[in-house]
């Protein structure tokens, strides 16, 4: 057989252009659907952490109780098989550019709540092999389905907040106060905060915001001008995790 | 059917080793099946490292797979006609390696039972599908190939024309696989250690010197106990390309290395400290990381000396820390790496579990198994070309068993004598057809 390697290399250009073809190029390009078309009519939901409330109230951890019990989170002992929808971390983990070292140690440890950023450009809704999570369109919530979730974990490496947690074993029999209204998880698949979804359509608030007693947590339509959390936005400089990956985090956090 | 009942007669030497690998698999499958009900919190991952040993050792396998290329196109595209005897090694190898990569992700996954998920859902936007297509598309390629080279070789005919395109498909095919899977790893926007554009490229190098060097093990391992010798020339042609390989991939890891350590930008030094000066966090891959870069300078140093690249045991072992170093490097400190620190700065340790080992050495015992069953069959045909006085046609009916339990034994063809030279120029047919 012969071939020279003028026509191996013309073949393998025609095979490049074919593969390049614009579909392709399309993706590697546009963030995500909800993105690309009038996004003024569709909400984005969007929360902001006032930390310097959150502050006063040393010790409490209401909103992840809360978050825990609606949801049917397990809690484990180990570190390794933990679930986490909203946790606290101390702010320099969250914030480690915003870090000096004349800090006092209180101000780095102040306990922060951390949770899914319901991202613009979510990274972990590209690499979904599945579609087993996406953005919502309506709201801009980064939604999962744990029915369709193969249990890849390339959401979790993708994901640059650690908002991801997967159920290494049957979590079912960890859970604490098991909540009828809400379904339980299965081991082997990958869940994360929703921003409740199953209450927002019942007209509630996140069960976070709601239980907060020092009102903290501040929920709202980032696409409203004229709702409470724009308003805030507007008046204050506030911090997202990791703005220059270009994700476009949608939780703010007041300092 | 295809050519399996060749791979049902062998010497004792055979079944037993045959026999080890099934109760490999067999105890490593109990396990599996354990994990399967218990879940994945039986191995060592974590939240914060949520691959591990599994990915790694699929990360590694794909270079393995692409490797083959490494054979396929000098053959194929240059005419070298030394490596006739090799390519088919070289496709099988790669057959053999696909299918590791294919379970390793399968083992790797929560919940396998939905794997159709990936096409009936399918996302053109997720890396991850790209790579089941082309890892797919690779081992459709390479089965046909070597499946059609072999039965027209045993037939004692030239191969319908078509096949040819489908090699030279499989040329670019095996780039992408390994491009694809760098894509994995470097489109993440939060994991520093993997956010570089040299991934796919290191990946490559990495994967054209581990992938051959295997290579020259098994044709030395063929040699000794079959008495196939795929002749000097084409050793020492493919030990040069693990040199070229292994000289590019170290100058690609020095490029990661000064980028970091010069810039000494925080997220890109971080790997670097981990894995080889330990200065940051105590991970346990400090002692990998090390043992990867002293095992990679000593294969440097026997692969670059050409008295020694010359000599076979010495080129053995060179191989040997070629391939050894480069699995640490990828199976081991490229995946678990990238999760250290995590997300919320964590530097969280990772240690396999004894299952997980036991699962792991499962699937290269399958690798093992299809590696010897398909080299058996191979050989068989080859052999049969050339020890026998009896026509083609006739062997094909009984299915060159003599031949076969010849080399059983181990003793007729002696390395190197004048049978296998014959063979040799017989065999280099294959590339001249036309």
């Amino acid at each position: 057989m012969k071939i020279t390697r003028k026509e191996f290399l013309k073949i393998s250009g025609a095979c490049l252009v074919a593969l390049s073809g614009k579909n392709v190029l399309a993706v590697l390009d546009s963030p995500v659907k909800s993105q690309t078309s009038s996004p003024s009519a569709r909400k984005q939901l969007g929360m902001i952490v006032d930390t310097r409330k959150c502050a006063k109230a040393k010790g409490c951890t209401k909103c992840i109780e809360a978050c825990n019990k609606a949801h049917n989170v397990p809690s484990f002992q180990d570190p390794a098989h933990q679930i986490k929808w909203i946790w606290e971390r101390p702010f320099v983990d969250l914030f480690s550019s915003y870090e000096t070292q004349y800090m006092e140690t209180s101000l780095k440890e102040e306990s922060t709540p951390v949770l899914c950023n319901h991202c613009d450009n979510p990274p972990c809704v590209r690499v979904c092999p599945t579609g087993a999570t996406w953005k919502r369109e309506e709201d801009g919530i980064v939604m999962m389905d744990w029915h369709r979730c193969i249990g890849c974990r390339y959401c979790m490496a993708a994901c640059p907040y650690g908002a991801r947690s997967f159920n290494w074993v049957d979590p079912r029999p960890h859970i604490e106060n098991l909540n009828p209204d809400f379904p339980t998880r299965t081991r082997g698949v990958v869940e994360k905060c929703t921003f409740c979804s199953e209450r927002l359509v019942k007209g509630q608030l996140p069960a976070c915001v709601e239980v907060c007693p020092e009102k903290a947590l501040v929920f709202g339509d980032l696409n409203d001008p004229k709702s409470e959390i724009r308003q805030m936005l507007a008046k204050d400089y506030t911090l997202r995790r990791r703005p220059e990956l270009g994700t476009g985090p949608n939780v703010f956090y007041l300092v | 059917m295809f050519m399996l009942e060749k791979a049902m007669v062998g010497g004792r030497r055979y079944w037993i080793w045959v026999g080890a690998l099934l109760a490999v698999i067999a105890i490593a499958f109990g396990f599996y099946l354990h994990q399967l009900s218990y879940g994945l919190g039986l191995t060592g991952m974590s939240r914060d490292v949520s691959w591990g040993l599994y990915i790694g050792q699929f990360t590694f396998m794909v270079g393995v797979a692409a490797s083959a290329v490494m054979v396929v196109l000098p053959y194929y595209l240059h005419s070298h006609k030394e490596f006739a005897r090799m390519t088919i090694l070289g496709e099988f190898l790669a057959v053999a390696s696909v299918t590791m990569c294919m379970l390793f992700v399968m083992i790797d996954m929560g919940k396998p039972m939905r794997l159709f998920n990936i096409f009936l859902y399918p996302q053109f936007h997720s890396v991850m599908f790209w790579d089941v297509v082309a890892l797919s598309g690779y081992l459709v390629l390479n089965i046909t190939i070597t499946l059609v080279t072999l039965h027209a070789e045993q037939q004692d005919v030239h191969p319908p024309g078509w096949i040819k395109l489908v090699i030279l498909l499989s040329i670019p095919w095996a780039i992408s696989i390994h491009t694809v899977t760098g894509f994995l790893y470097a489109g993440l926007p939060g994991r520093m250690a993997w956010r570089t554009a040299i991934m796919a490229p290191r990946f490559l190098a990495s994967a054209f010197a581990a992938g051959p060097a295997l290579l020259i093990l098994l044709c030395f391992l063929l040699r000794r106990q079959t008495g196939f010798d795929v002749g000097r020339k084409a050793i020492h042609g493919l030990a040069v390309i693990v040199t070229y390989a292994m000289v590019i991939n170290v100058f690609f890891i020095a490029m990661e290395f000064f980028t970091a350590m010069y810039s000494r930008v925080p997220g890109l030094t971080e790997d670097f400290q981990d894995l080889y000066l330990g200065t940051v966090s105590h991970t346990s891959l400090l002692p990998w990381g090390r043992s990867s870069m002293i095992l990679m300078a000593a294969a440097l140093v026997l692969l670059l000396v050409p008295a020694l690249r010359r000599n076979e045991k010495t080129l053995a072992v060179a191989c040997a820390l070629v391939f050894s170093s480069l699995w640490i490097d990828k199976g081991v400190c490229m995946v678990v790496g990238g999760f250290i620190p995590s997300p919320l700065g964590t530097a969280t340790r990772y240690v396999p579990t004894v299952p997980e080992v036991i699962i792991t050495l499962g699937v290269w015992a399958v690798g093992a198994l299809m590696v010897t069953v398909f080299y058996k069959i191979a050989l068989s045909v080859e052999i049969a070309k050339e020890t026998s006085y009896v026509p083609a046609y006739e062997f094909a009916r009984t299915g060159g068993a003599i031949g076969l339990q010849a080399h059983a034994s181990s003793s007729v063809v002696a390395p190197g004598s004048s049978a296998t030279g014959q063979a040799k120029e017989e065999v280099s047919e294959r590339g001249k057809q036309e």
